[in-house]
């Protein structure tokens, strides 16, 4: 358990759905859900995660700290946004979700071999780079993240489509080569890190 | 009036009447058979026109009474409106030709029907008189209101505003009730996001400064008797010391019954704690702690510690099936729960500005009810205040305020460990003496007796326990207002809420069912209007309820009469008394005019002016019984004027057809069917009766509560009378109708002439 992580538990000790008021994403809502579970039945990814919408909030209700932040559920949500759409309570739950994983991801407590926290990695050090996605290093990274071999396994399956991507333009070769970017790379940078270090210093204020 | 009767007999042939039916038949069956005076047609009888053509018979005396064939007696009742002169109408729009096929094969049964109905009604308004007030009473303008809650409260204001006098008795030595208990109550105003004041001091004070209200404080009604228009009570007021004065007298000319509620006695819940544990309350002990704390910091009893952590148990001892709880929802906890726990988090909120949630406030509910058109919008703003709820069911709460619930969402045990545990407990009605019950337990412990059996130590305890009588009626039907379920008083949930069955006593706020203050109120209001309405209508003669205007009342016929009591036993609303040689004695502003006497009778001496066993009995002799060979059958259906009659007009207005040998005689009530009427069609060659009532029981629909009830009971007897006729059971059927059953009620016609089909033509056709 990291030191923060210790901290913010012992600070709010008792009262999680208080830490998520004050620490998480759009986290003031999740009190005004009233538990009618229509985010349950809309999730397409419903089936496949452990805990619906409607129970990680209810849980967090339930001060069940730990169950929350170290479960897969908020890494499964695919910004479909029916949830959304459909809360009788116009709640952004995907927002919520995607801030409960943003804190989870902060403190450390994500599921190891959670692939798509693996990939949000993949994606943040991608885009933040040079303030453009680069899909040729990206497609590459995701091929390798499970090691050297697997990497080699799964380009050699898509090596068609690969071609033809190449020969329909839809893939530029020349973005193994740097890339590109945006104009004010350095500013873009400071950008990112004022923003850090502006959420990094609310916690830090929370957890003492 | 001229002694002689002249019946003038009209036809409409509008609304393709003309088309469909032969209406100079009509007229000349009118004439021949029906032996009216005068028999026209018209294109358009309800124009001004036609109208005035009948008008003009009245008015040069040629016709004294009249009969219109033409829509049904429900429709166009402005221009069809008599106004001394006795009116039968014939339904031949939506009884004939509506629900008819138009083609050939179908004339000569359609034109059949139309002539047997224009029968019935020439021979119907021969046994009809124009009904006339009594003149019994004259109009008290004084509205007594017992019980000073906020229902009592709103009820007196509201009667002293329009103009009534008032007297307010209030047992208690202040005004306020439950509601004067209160902190604070749930919003009734947009945006209904805090809590508000009850208002009951300015209610009160509004009270005290009308100088049409009199108040009577630590007071209690003694007696009261008499009926609307002429009440006549006795208040008795009682002293500090416990004496009592001597009882004043007053008149009155209705009453409102507003009791209120008492809380549920929390002991009974020995899972939950509350006899052990000082921090285990009631909502109302809450009440109290916040109106001590007056928005500062609520200190728990106990050892008067601020409270960080309070639990809202909701459904305590309530919607539950467990002995002792209660079975039904008390409707406002939800709400009171909620406003309670932002007096906490309100008065945290000032403690420290900013953070609302350092009080937390968890309420543990299974279904949360919020009713009111601003329920949800309070709901919303307690979870936006930081109030947790949680869906769950709490078994038990132990003396340390630990409470153990099984969460429903998350499907698991928890335990949270409450400083202040707050228990939803609901109300039990306050209203007086279930007269019935009683009447059944001593009934039973007399028989038991008598067969020299043991009474069980559970009917003893019933007994045991006393109740005091709110109005101390002196009816002979009891000395309160009758009960349904749960202790509440009987009201006609559905039409007529604040209608008891005591013509002239209004019930309203929780006596009657489970509610909060804003809907007490509104109910108190209600109350008043029909309080207002019983002692104007009854100044006039005039029934009130569901035959508001009515003039028409029931007499009997004294050399006939058997002194059998029948009638007094089976009026739902205790308007029969009986005098010293036990002839029955009306009262007649009690009178509901229903007709449950007159079908109790069994020597058939009980009639109206425009209703009697002959007005409807000489319609049923007055068809035409074709021989069993013609092989057209014919089914009579009595068909009770408030649902089951509307129902088969407005069947008949979507064209739902029906069996053309059917004869349809509405009635007042179910109830006012005689079982002569029974015998006297089947003798005469009718193949089948079909009644049509409404619904009966705990949750009845019918508009006088038991008439419905008494036909289902006399009409199970009847089949000792098919016997004697040597006549199969089937022939006679009795069904439920709601004003809904358009599609089923020609159903249940068809039904009965198939079943005639397959038993085959009565055999008393002559």
């Amino acid at each position: 358990m990291s030191d923060l992580n210790q901290a913010l538990a012992d600070k709010y000790k008792g009262n999680f759905l208080k830490e998520v008021i004050d620490n998480v994403e759009e986290g003031d809502r999740v009190q005004m859900c009233m538990q009618c579970g229509v985010c349950a039945g809309s999730c397409p990814m419903g089936p496949h995660w452990e805990h619906t919408p409607q129970k990680i909030f209810m849980m967090i209700r339930a001060n069940k700290r730990e169950a929350v932040l170290a479960s897969d559920s908020m890494w499964m949500c695919t910004s479909c946004y029916n949830c959304i759409a459909r809360c009788p309570r116009e709640l952004p739950i995907t927002h919520i979700m995607h801030g409960l994983a943003t804190y989870a991801k902060r403190l450390n407590l994500v599921p190891k071999t959670q692939p798509t926290a693996k990939f949000a990695q993949l994606f943040w050090n991608n885009l933040s780079s040079k303030g453009r996605v680069n899909e040729l290093k990206l497609g590459i990274s995701l091929y390798f993240m499970n090691g050297f071999g697997e990497g080699v396994k799964t380009a050699m399956a898509n090596q068609k489509l690969g071609l033809n991507m190449l020969k329909t333009k839809r893939m530029a070769i020349n973005e193994a080569w740097g890339g590109h970017s945006v104009k004010d790379k350095s500013g873009f940078h400071a950008m990112l890190k004022k923003a850090a270090e502006i959420e990094n210093d609310t916690i830090e204020a929370n957890s003492k | 009036m001229a002694d002689e009767i002249k019946t003038g007999a009209y036809i409409c042939k509008g609304c393709d009447l003309g088309n469909r039916l032969n209406t100079d038949q009509l007229e000349m069956i009118a004439t021949r058979e029906g032996r009216v005076a005068v028999a026209k047609s018209h294109d358009f009888l309800c124009g001004a026109e036609g109208v005035k053509m009948i008008q003009d018979d009245i008015d040069s005396g040629e016709a004294n009474r009249v009969v219109i064939a033409a829509c049904s007696r429900r429709a166009k009742t402005d221009a069809f409106s008599f106004s001394e002169i006795p009116t039968s109408r014939v339904n031949l729009r939506e009884g004939v030709i509506w629900v008819r096929p138009e083609d050939d094969e179908s004339q000569e049964t359609t034109q059949e029907m139309a002539e047997d109905y224009v029968r019935m009604g020439c021979a119907e308004i021969k046994f009809m008189a124009t009904p006339k007030a009594s003149e019994e009473q004259g109009t008290n303008r004084h509205v007594l209101v017992v019980g000073g809650g906020i229902t009592g409260m709103t009820a007196a204001i509201e009667a002293a505003r329009a103009g009534y006098q008032v007297s307010l008795v209030e047992k208690s030595d202040t005004l306020g009730g439950t509601t004067g208990q209160l902190y604070k109550r749930a919003p009734t105003r947009a945006p209904y996001a805090d809590p508000e004041d009850t208002g009951v001091t300015e209610l009160a004070k509004m009270l005290e400064d009308d100088d049409k209200v009199s108040i009577y404080l630590n007071s209690v009604l003694s007696s009261s008797d008499g009926a609307p228009g002429r009440f006549d009570v006795e208040i008795s007021a009682s002293n500090a010391d416990g004496s009592t004065d001597a009882a004043q007298t007053i008149s009155c000319g209705s009453i409102i019954q507003a009791s209120g509620q008492i809380e549920y006695d929390a002991n009974k819940l020995t899972e939950f704690s509350y006899s052990e544990a000082p921090d285990v309350i009631t909502q109302l002990e809450m009440e109290a702690l916040a109106k001590a704390a007056d928005g500062g910091a609520i200190k728990r009893p106990s050892d008067g510690k601020e409270v960080q952590h309070v639990v809202f148990v909701q459904c305590a001892g309530q919607r539950s099936d467990k002995e002792g709880h209660l079975s039904y929802c008390s409707g406002h906890c939800c709400n009171t729960s909620i406003k309670q726990a932002m007096y906490l988090k309100d008065n945290a909120e000032k403690a420290a500005e900013g953070s609302s949630i350092d009080v937390q406030t968890t309420i543990l509910f299974t279904d949360l009810r919020t009713p009111g058109a601003g329920g949800e919008d309070f709901y919303r703003s307690g979870q936006n205040k930081g109030v947790t709820f949680r869906k769950g069911t709490v078994s038990a709460v132990d003396k340390n305020g630990n409470v153990t619930f099984s969460d429903l969402i998350l499907d698991e045990e928890d335990t949270i460990d409450a400083d202040l545990v707050v228990l939803a407990t609901g109300m039990i009605p306050n209203s007086g003496r279930n007269n019935e019950r009683e009447d059944e337990l001593s009934a039973q412990k007399t028989q038991l007796e008598a067969e020299n059996k043991e009474v069980p130590q559970e009917v003893l305890d019933e007994i045991a326990i006393p109740v005091e009588s709110i109005l101390n009626l002196k009816y002979r039907q009891g000395s309160d207002l009758p009960q349904l379920v749960s202790g509440f008083n009987d009201s006609h949930f559905i039409c007529f809420p604040y209608e008891t069955r005591r013509t002239g006593i209004y019930a309203a706020g929780p006596t009657r069912r489970p509610m909060d203050t804003q809907q007490a109120q509104e109910d108190a209001t209600g109350a008043t209007m029909k309080a207002i309405q019983a002692i104007e209508n009854a100044g006039k003669g005039m029934a009130a309820h569901p035959r508001a205007g009515d003039l028409s009342y029931p007499s009997f016929r004294k050399e006939g009469c058997t002194q059998c009591k029948r009638c007094m036993m089976e009026c739902p609303f205790g308007a029969i008394g009986f005098d010293d040689k036990g002839f029955p004695e009306y009262n007649e502003a009690r009178c509901r005019r229903c007709g449950t006497c007159m079908g109790a009778c069994p020597v058939r001496v009980i009639s109206f002016e425009n209703y009697s066993i002959d007005s409807v009995g000489q319609q049923i002799k007055a068809c035409d019984i074709p021989d069993e060979f013609d092989e057209k059958p014919r089914l009579l259906v009595l068909a009770c004027e408030n649902d089951a009659y509307p129902a088969l007009d407005m069947a008949a207005q979507n064209r739902f057809e029906y069996s053309a040998f059917v004869r349809v005689i509405p009635v007042r009530c179910l109830g006012s069917v005689n079982t002569i009427w029974i015998t006297d069609a089947l003798n005469s060659g009718y193949d089948g009766v079909v009644l049509m009532g409404c619904k009966k029981g705990d949750d009845y629909q019918c508009h006088f509560v038991k008439g419905s009830e008494m036909a289902h009971t006399r009409m199970s007897k009847i089949a000792d009378t098919l016997q004697t006729l040597n006549l199969e059971a089937e022939r006679v059927a009795v069904h439920e109708v709601a004003i809904t059953d358009i599609h089923r009620v020609p159903e249940l016609i068809n039904d009965m002439a198939k079943t005639i089909d397959e038993i085959g033509m009565s055999p008393f056709k002559f």
